[in-house]
């Protein structure tokens, strides 16, 4: 993004705080240095690894005392767990929880990542399209694989609508394929958009912050804006993890 | 002048954020009202609400992808 380096210049010239609103997105390498080879540590790395740190803290740490009186972390961490076990059992059924453990790792994977992402000057990965493509396309993958090795070539019978007229079936075959492969696309760029949008839309706020005379406004307008990202961030995670459950029922059970 | 429209055809494409919205609306205000005529059904349903919600808001993202890609990618 070329316009970032003349708004930092522009910046420098004319002595007021200009910044661009995506300049938080930008990955740059921990220890200095321009280059970012892939085994370069970035600001990516740190916070993955900060992320995984506290999943751990929260789910290990906090379960592993099994006290009978839960303390806070172990009422979250179980809190959680009961969670994403429900919804698993409830869309998927009985035998889609053997995916508990996939679902489980991609919730909390999410919800910390977007968590983590709200404290001020920190890294938000999942907003970035190149993270959440990978998570979408793994669930695609999955998804696919597991139809075919479960039921075979039966498993196109999910674009053959069998309970629709016959002179439908072909025009919503084709419309049931495009949605099909659709899927990694909206369901990668939900998470990346609404996470991108939410926190440029703050940094636009706390830009006007600098005006004297609309400081106030701004300043409450982050406030609820920081109010509505949290919960964006759990309804996103939370989203993410029901289409995919919702994606692995129509390979479990491919009922059209 | 390509960029000027670029810019144009950005800000043309943010529109369907804001049409998105309605859609939005529009499913979380009849969810609403079903509820609010059976409450016992209302909980078992919220599942079926988010994922709604997700679909409707989808059309809008790509809308503002659209409006993102004409900004600074093209």
């Amino acid at each position: 993004m070329a316009t970032e380096a003349t708004g930092a210049e522009h910046a420098a010239e004319t002595g007021g705080l200009v910044f661009h609103p995506m300049d938080q997105f930008i990955v740059k390498p921990l220890f200095g240095g321009d280059t970012i080879a892939w085994y370069t540590p970035t600001n990516v790395t740190l916070w993955m690894a900060i992320a995984i740190l506290v999943i751990f803290g929260l789910l290990v740490m906090g379960s592993s005392r099994r006290a009978i009186v839960p303390s806070r972390m172990q009422s979250i961490a179980e809190m959680a767990y009961g969670f994403i076990h429900k919804m698993v059992e409830d869309i998927c059924g009985k035998d889609g929880l053997k995916f508990f453990p996939y679902v489980m790792t991609l919730f909390m994977f999410i919800v910390t990542a977007n968590f983590l992402g709200l404290i001020p000057m920190s890294f938000t990965l999942t907003s970035h399209f190149a993270v959440t493509v990978v998570l979408a396309l793994l669930v695609f993958l999955t998804v696919t694989i597991v139809g075919f090795v479960k039921h075979g070539t039966a498993f196109l019978g999910l674009f053959w609508v069998s309970s629709a007229p016959l002179g439908l079936r072909p025009v919503l075959a084709v419309i049931e394929l495009i949605s099909y492969f659709v899927r990694p696309v909206s369901h990668s760029i939900r998470l990346a958009g609404n996470l991108m949008a939410g926190h440029a839309v703050i940094k636009v706020f706390a830009g006007f912050a600098a005006l004297t005379l609309v400081s106030p406004v701004s300043v409450l307008a982050i406030t609820a804006m920081y109010g509505l990202e949290l919960l964006v961030a759990f309804v996103q995670a939370y989203v993410f993890t029901i289409l995919t459950c919702v994606y692995l029922k129509d390979a479990l059970h491919p009922s059209h | 002048m390509e960029g000027d429209l670029a810019y144009i055809g950005a800000g043309l494409a943010g529109m369907g954020s804001g049409i998105a919205a309605l859609g939005v609306g529009n499913v979380a205000a009849n969810f609403l009202a079903g509820a609010l005529r059976n409450p016992s059904a209302a909980a078992s349903q919220t599942a079926t609400l988010f994922i709604g919600i997700a679909f409707a808001e989808a059309l809008g993202i790509f809308s503002f992808l659209v409006a993102l890609l004409l900004m600074f990618a093209v």
